[in-house]
């Protein structure tokens, strides 16, 4: 354990500050599914960025993004909640496009 | 709470005493000082404090925002919400609201949250007491908040408007219990000196932590897992801040001196300088005992009083090079600690290791027990010959 500081070094409280510390990619507990989306279906109305319990959802300002997998536990609370069912699960050895988005133009603009 | 009087001496000045009892003396420096959240559940005797205040929030002469919860323990658990948001942030209790708030207490002084509680000291169950002892304070002892102890409603007052101060201190970030006497001082009227609002509010200042969790720019995890490879660190740097406290009062309480002539420290001696016995107390007791101090001193007798206002952190440095001169001193303890020494006694007796000082215990005034002036006169003259060092005593019980 090389690098774990003297408690002179750390922040008070047991604080965490974002920039200071390591950043471990936890998605890679998930397992079984991992969810995608069909653009072409979503109404950006963002309430899997509010459920989801980790920070795999990405949205910019009030528009949806897509998936970071590198979160993501595949807890599925973002498909259970899509009123649109946009977002399906889908096997985790399958192959999937970039923030697993798996078809559809957007009527909106996600880019 | 609207009387006023002239205090003959200082009439000149204008300097104008206010009737107040230390639960109001409490509200109004908490109103003064205008806290952002207030969290709060009644309990005898500490709910004239919150009463108080409230009517002042009430009236608009505080802003604060009112937190009115379902018990204690969520009162504390609101106040460390609030503060780890950014907010300044006080509450009170008394006896079994501290009991149920005791978890949050710990957690509160771990997150290095600086929240001013406002303590009316009162037994702890069973059997059920609502009058003053000192148990509720001492079972929250080891919880890492710093507790003074006043001694009267001026106290209350000025360690009130102090308080945000020690506990926001950059290197202290602690929970600062400002315990006062239930109903001995609580629902007490004395005249107190209190400042204008506005001196109030600029020596009180902004509130200002590290690591405010609704600061976005500056993104933080508070109250986090620890591991085996760093709880240790984190309880090591709650000592840390403990051993910061005593210069933070120092500077703070010199500051204050400047503007009310009144001045603090983490203990008061009474008549010590050329003293052979001793009486240590806490709280409203310590005044108390210097009225006998007096008598006695008019009798010849060399007696004198140390009260200790920090009990945590306790200043035991200073305890040692006051009372290691003396032939023998009495703590006096309204608490137990059973199977062992009174609480206040341990930390004496730890001070003066290795001194010839004779150390005794007595246990007094619980559950609202009164001590009475020939009770203390019994324990002076009892100091000429003071009983073995393991010795328990009790005041004013039938045995």
């Amino acid at each position: 354990m090389p690098d774990l500081k003297k408690f002179q070094e750390l922040p008070v409280g047991g604080t965490v500050v974002w920039d200071q510390t390591v950043q471990p990619k936890t998605g890679g507990w998930r397992t079984g599914l991992k969810p995608t989306v069909d653009l072409s279906k979503c109404v950006n109305c963002l309430l899997c960025w509010v459920n989801c319990p980790d920070t795999a959802v990405l949205a910019d300002k009030t528009t949806f993004k897509g998936f970071n997998y590198d979160y993501c536990k595949g807890c599925q609370l973002c498909a259970e909640v899509c009123p649109t069912d946009a977002i399906e699960m889908v096997d985790e050895s399958e192959q999937v496009p970039a923030l697993g988005r798996i078809g559809g133009e957007k009527y909106g603009n996600n880019d | 709470m609207e009387t006023t009087i002239e205090s003959p001496s200082v009439a000149k000045k204008k300097i104008r005493y206010h009737l107040l009892t230390g639960a109001e003396a409490a509200a109004t420096a908490m109103q003064q000082v205008n806290p952002d959240v207030v969290s709060v559940y009644p309990i005898t005797p500490q709910t004239p404090i919150i009463q108080t205040f409230s009517k002042y929030v009430a009236n608009g002469k505080a802003t604060t925002e009112i937190i009115n919860v379902e018990s204690e323990h969520s009162a504390m658990s609101a106040a460390v919400g609030a503060a780890t948001a950014g907010a300044r942030t006080m509450t009170a209790t008394a006896s079994q609201g501290l009991a149920l708030m005791i978890e949050v207490v710990y957690i509160a002084s771990s997150m290095r949250l600086p929240i001013v509680m406002a303590i009316g000291n009162r037994a702890l169950s069973g059997p059920i007491n609502i009058h003053c002892d000192h148990s509720d304070s001492m079972l929250a002892r080891d919880s890492g908040a710093v507790q003074i102890f006043v001694e009267n409603a001026q106290e209350a007052y000025d360690f009130m408007v102090m308080a945000s101060r020690l506990a926001e201190h950059e290197k202290v970030l602690l929970p600062v219990m400002i315990c006062q006497d239930g109903f001995t001082i609580t629902h007490t009227a004395e005249p107190v000196l209190t400042l204008d609002d506005n001196i109030v509010k600029d020596f009180v200042g902004d509130y200002q932590i590290p690591y405010p969790l609704l600061n976005l720019d500056k993104v933080t995890t508070q109250g986090p897992f620890d591991m085996p490879d760093y709880y240790f660190e984190h309880k090591r740097q709650q000592q840390e801040a403990m051993e910061a406290f005593p210069d933070a009062l120092e500077k703070i309480t010199e500051e204050y001196a400047k503007i009310t002539n009144r001045s603090y420290s983490a203990l008061d001696t009474y008549k010590l300088n050329d003293a052979e016995r001793a009486i240590v107390a806490l709280g409203s007791t310590a005044g108390t005992v210097k009225d006998i101090v007096d008598d006695l001193r008019e009798k010849g007798e060399k007696v004198g009083v140390l009260k200790i206002r920090s009990f945590r952190p306790f200043p035991d440095q200073k305890v040692r090079e006051i009372l290691s001169s003396l032939k023998s001193v009495a703590v006096f303890d309204r608490a137990m600690s059973f199977g062992s020494h009174g609480p206040l006694f341990s930390e004496v007796s730890r001070s003066l290791y290795g001194t010839d000082t004779k150390l005794s215990n007595y246990i007094y005034g619980l559950g609202g027990r009164d001590l009475f002036p020939k009770d203390i006169i019994k324990v002076f003259e009892e100091l000429k010959q003071p009983s073995p060092q393991n010795d328990m005593n009790y005041i004013g019980l039938r045995s």
